[in-house]
């Protein structure tokens, strides 16, 4: 960990847990197979659960003709829209994005159109799956094929096709006459951008695009569904918030939530993208057929066609500046791909774009625009890395034409507290010149280069947030613990609730077991996104744990026969004042639990909050690369992260977060990019030539921790897990072109792009 | 439901005996056979396994050169230490298919019988001027390794016949010889362009034979003899190298796809061909 300077960091000293690197509670399941994901889980009698998809990018549907799949030995039931509610149009919150549930359904199981290759257009269930694949086989789709359109600048045109004629653009007024492909534009505005503009001494103009890219998680969706006679379902699933699928769930069905119980199997990986459902209100809808549980797990193939993915993008920046570098003026144009439906991260991308920087007049304009691909899903601080790459490539490019350090620059514009950030609120409390402090202070800056090398910096930033969640504390008889939680744990929460809860009752880390509890067992949480977990869900742990004090002090108070409030913890001990002889009274944690049943029965808490005062996070990146001149290939050779982390619970977890967000990071600016033919049909629906970077693609990530706590949070913590892939594509980009000399603007730096541009000097 | 017959016959005969029925795929090690079935590529009625006959398996040096059992994987190849001294390259090739687990199924054999021009071992064996050995119900025929594939998923073999054994011929004193491919990633990857180069040095160090071929520019792996040619006589000057290049680029008859441009691959396959052959002038004159 880093030693940067911090501010209002509560009093380190006593700590005995938080900031230790214990053993981590799931890593025994997860390295020995034993962890349970969501295609592991079996019912007596499940029957196999398939989709048949659209070929097309986009048609309409004259009729789908079952007869023949029904009538295969085998076949339990079979579904199209016609069994689903047609939904009316209405938003829903959840987590950092909202869903319109209609959108919602009509991804689920197309209705009247299908809008991108991929698209489901019946689901059946059998008693295997080899029946199931050839009933999908057998169920006749006639389509009407209808021009598609990818492109988002295409699908921008006031001739593009259509995809919904009843989509007219928000946000702009007065309210367009007609409809077209653009759904919202997002505005945000302050001063008078171009006059900031003409008055400024230097002023960058560039484009910038980059390619819709997947969240690559290893698992692919699975559930297993089952709809009893009376109508109470449940459903195992691997996901990102398991009231979330109860939720959509209950909606797309249009059932009760309270029928619902979800239980949430373990998650092979997320990243936004287990955000939302796909396959379990299709299982649930062929269990009410069938009378039987259904199985259904996606290929990879369908993980990547149908779900997913986030945005391509086209972009403009506009930057203005003095000749000493202060940046007077922005203007940030950002087209966002939102796939088959509007959502795209348009509007969160506006909002980070210049989050970073004090910029006096600006206007940054989002438009999020439907495609025919696959409706995105969140990604990893969603929007951010693909404005960010924008910005921090244009900023460089200002630092190079002024002959100013990269740092520099950053710190010359960037923001401090009691700053009003672009998107609203004033600062506080914030790291970012911490962070800018780390790198700098880094042996990695100012390291020599050889031929053919670059060095990149970018920065980035995320809101994080804080939301609704509950956790319980039980205490067992012999006074160990379990911490019980709504939050689905993608990236090492269990290890921080349990570390959280064994800081406040004082015991040791291994005493505390941490579960993540089904919708019947705890109350409601959000779903695990928006890096809330450790700070949310974690507040909820820290007072259960509070309850729990209370009411063993209470319990010791009643054994002592004296006032509680005389009683006090320390050290995993109630300390009573001293006895009638003048003699020390101390019970411990394991006694009072051992005397529970006889001084009031089991003791546990549980707490339900709202958390509120999340902090945001930046992140200031360096990266060194060495390009092949003659085949454009790119190694990235070094890389160094620093981020205001809060407080890390457990760093080396924290650390993974920032390691696994620059890996994902360095794969998009890279490679990885859909790839659609003529007729709009994604090309690399595959690991193989959707190109994620592989162990050897990538050097040992330095992960600097900077903690500048949250005082918001019991223990400083600020969420974590999304700023680290903000800054990658910018600090690979601006590493490549310090090594070529040459401007790519264009995403992914693939060989032969780059091996174009440097022939083209 | 169409069944699926399995059966691993332990005899030349037993194997194409099974395989005379029709509707028949040949196994090694699987690796691209299961991959294409659970696509719904390939819909075998029946698989030949044919890890169980005797040779299918394992190296032997006969007459001075080495003789590969077409079902032998690269992890055996890899712990091979007199192959890897004559071969170094062929090694090389065939170790960069796949991961870890995969060397330890994937087959020299099915490599070339998968019939991929980027398959990374052929440009290898065309350059060390391999034979293949193939057995069928008409008899046994040796054959050159690049007359084995003649289109993308299509060989010369019959519905009956299978790739017994690959012989590569004895080696010269001062002979060596080196693969690279181009793929966006450092391994895990599908040949963007391979070059295969096999050199023979006389003495005074001068190339008195060279082997180019090249994968992945052309429907099927290309021998390049032109671009072989350029180098003898030569120490592998520059103007050798260039030369080389300019044969290698002017063989390419690529695609553009979604792994790389037509323009991109010519370009690549002249680069890597002179970086494979000085990597192949420089094993064989360390040998002495």
């Amino acid at each position: 960990m880093s030693d940067a300077p911090t501010k209002n960091r509560p009093d380190t000293a006593a700590l005995k847990v938080i900031g230790t690197r214990p053993v981590r509670p799931d890593g025994v399941d997860k390295v020995t197979g034993r962890a349970a994901y969501g295609a592991d889980f079996r019912a007596p009698g499940m029957l196999t659960g398939r989709v048949k998809r659209s070929p097309h990018a986009h048609a309409r549907i004259v009729s789908i003709d079952t007869r023949k799949a029904r009538a295969l030995a085998g076949v339990k039931a079979i579904v199209t829209a016609a069994d689903f509610p047609d939904l009316a149009s209405q938003e829903y919150e959840a987590g950092e994005s909202a869903s319109n549930l209609r959108d919602l359904a009509m991804n689920v199981m197309a209705r009247n159109k299908v809008l991108y290759q991929g698209h489901p257009v019946a689901a059946v269930a059998a008693v295997s799956a080899s029946i199931a694949e050839a009933a999908v086989a057998l169920i006749e789709v006639t389509y009407e094929t209808l021009p598609h359109v990818i492109d988002v600048e295409a699908a921008m045109a006031p001739d593009a096709p259509l995809l919904h004629s009843h989509l007219f653009t928000e946000g702009v007024s007065p309210r367009p006459a007609s409809p077209s492909n653009i759904a919202k534009r997002h505005l945000f505005v302050r001063g008078d951008v171009d006059a900031a503009l003409a008055a400024a001494e230097v002023v960058i103009d560039r484009r910038y695009t980059t390619q819709a890219v997947h969240q690559g998680y290893i698992e692919p969706h699975a559930c297993v569904a089952e709809m009893a006679a009376d109508g109470q379902c449940q459903v195992w699933s691997s996901s990102q918030g398991q009231f979330m699928v109860r939720t959509y769930c209950a909606k797309v069905l249009g059932i009760e939530i309270s029928d619902i119980r979800v239980t949430p199997a373990e998650i092979g990986g997320g990243f936004g993208g287990k955000t939302t459902v796909y396959l379990e209100p299709l299982a649930l809808a062929l269990s009410r057929q069938s009378g039987a549980p259904v199985k259904m797990v996606m290929t990879r193939e369908e993980v990547f066609t149908a779900t997913g993915p986030t945005s391509g993008s086209v972009m403009h920046v506009r930057l203005g500046a003095t000749r000493e570098g202060r940046i007077t003026a922005a203007d940030v144009e950002l087209k966002f791909q939102a796939g088959a439906f509007p959502g795209s991260p348009a509007g969160a991308a506006s909002m980070t774009a210049i989050a970073c920087y004090d910029v006096a007049d600006f206007r940054v304009v989002g438009w999020d625009v439907v495609t025919n691909s696959p409706k995105v899903a969140a990604y990893r601080a969603p929007g951010a890395p693909i404005a960010a790459f924008a910005v921090e490539s244009a900023i460089e490019e200002l630092a190079q034409q002024l002959g100013l350090d990269p740092i520099a620059i950053r710190r010359l514009n960037g923001v401090r507290d009691g700053m009003k950030a672009a998107y609203g609120p004033t600062f506080e409390n914030i790291g970012f010149m911490e962070t800018l402090d780390a790198i700098e202070s880094h042996p990695h800056y100012k390291a020599p280069l050889g031929p053919n090398q670059g060095r990149g910096v970018a920065v980035g930033f995320w809101f994080n947030i804080g939301g609704e969640s509950s956790a319980a504390v039980h205490l067992s008889e012999d006074g160990g613990a379990v911490v019980a939680t709504g939050s689905p744990d993608i990236g090492g929460s269990r290890a921080s609730m349990a570390m959280m809860a064994a800081e406040v009752l004082g015991l040791p880390v291994e005493r505390v077991r941490p579960i993540v509890a089904d919708t019947a067992s705890i109350g409601f949480t959000g779903l695990t996104g928006g890096s809330r977990t450790t700070f949310a869900t974690g507040m909820a742990v820290v007072q259960a744990a509070e309850k729990v004090i209370e009411e063993l002090k209470r319990r010791a108070a009643l054994i002592w026969d004296v006032p509680v409030e005389t009683v006090t913890w320390e050290a995993g001990a109630a300390i009573g004042p001293l006895d009638p002889k003048g003699g020390a009274r101390r019970l411990d944690l394991d006694t009072l639990a051992a005397q529970s049943g006889r001084t009031g029965g089991p003791i546990s808490a549980e707490v339900s909050l709202n958390a509120q005062g999340a902090g945001p996070g930046f992140g200031a990146h360096i990266c060194d690369v060495e390009v092949d001149p003659e085949t454009g290939q790119v190694t990235v050779l070094r890389y160094t992260a620093a981020q205001d982390v809060g407080r890390a619970i457990h760093p080396s977890y924290v650390e993974g977060q920032v390691q696994g967000g620059v890996a994902q990071g360095v794969g998009w600016a890279l490679n990885e990019e859909y790839v659609f033919d003529v007729d709009g049909r994604m090309e690399n629906a595959g690991f193989l030539d959707y190109r994620v970077p592989v162990a050897s693609d990538l050097p040992m990530i330095d992960a600097v921790l900077v903690e500048v706590p949250n005082p918001r949070h019991p223990f400083g913590a600020k969420g974590v897990g999304e700023v680290p892939i903000v800054p990658p594509l910018a600090a690979v980009a601006n590493a490549v072109r310090a090594a070529t000399g040459v401007r790519l603007d264009d995403l992914p730096l693939s060989p032969p792009k780059i091996r174009a541009a440097l022939q083209k000097g | 439901m169409a069944d699926l017959d399995y059966v691993a016959p332990a005899s030349v005969a037993g194997a194409i005996e099974a395989l005379a029925g029709g509707g028949a795929k040949v196994l090694a090690g699987g690796t691209d056979l299961l991959v294409q079935m659970r696509a719904g590529r390939v819909k075998p009625q029946r698989i030949v396994d044919l890890k169980r006959i005797p040779g299918l398996i394992g190296v032997r040096q006969e007459n001075g050169g080495f003789v590969i059992g077409a079902s032998t994987s690269g992890a055996e190849l890899g712990e091979h230490a007199a192959l890897i001294h004559a071969w170094p390259g062929v090694v090389e090739a065939v170790q960069l298919i796949g991961s870890t687990q995969v060397q330890g199924r994937a087959s020299i054999g099915g490599n070339l019988c998968n019939a991929s021009p980027a398959a990374d071992s052929v440009p290898a064996l065309v350059a060390a001027r391999a034979i293949c050995v193939v057995v069928g119900g008409q008899g046994r025929r040796e054959l050159p390794v690049e007359a084995v594939v003649t289109a993308p998923g299509a060989t010369v073999l019959a519905p009956d016949e299978f790739l017994l054994e690959i012989r590569l011929p004895p080696r010269a004193a001062r002979a060596s010889d080196a693969y690279l491919r181009q793929i966006p990633r450092t391994e895990m990857d599908i040949a963007v362009v391979g070059a295969g180069v096999s050199l023979t040095l006389d003495a005074a160090g001068v190339c008195s034979e060279a082997h180019v071929a090249l994968g992945a520019v052309a429907p099927t792996v290309l021998l390049v003899e032109a671009a072989g040619a350029a180098l003898i006589g030569t120490t592998l000057d520059d103007a050798a190298l260039d030369a080389l290049a300019q044969a290698a680029e002017a063989a390419c008859r690529p695609i553009s796809d979604k792994r790389g441009t037509a323009e991109y691959r010519t370009r690549i396959a002249g680069v890597l061909a002179r970086r494979a052959a000085a990597i192949a002038y420089r094993r064989a004159s360390e040998r002495t």
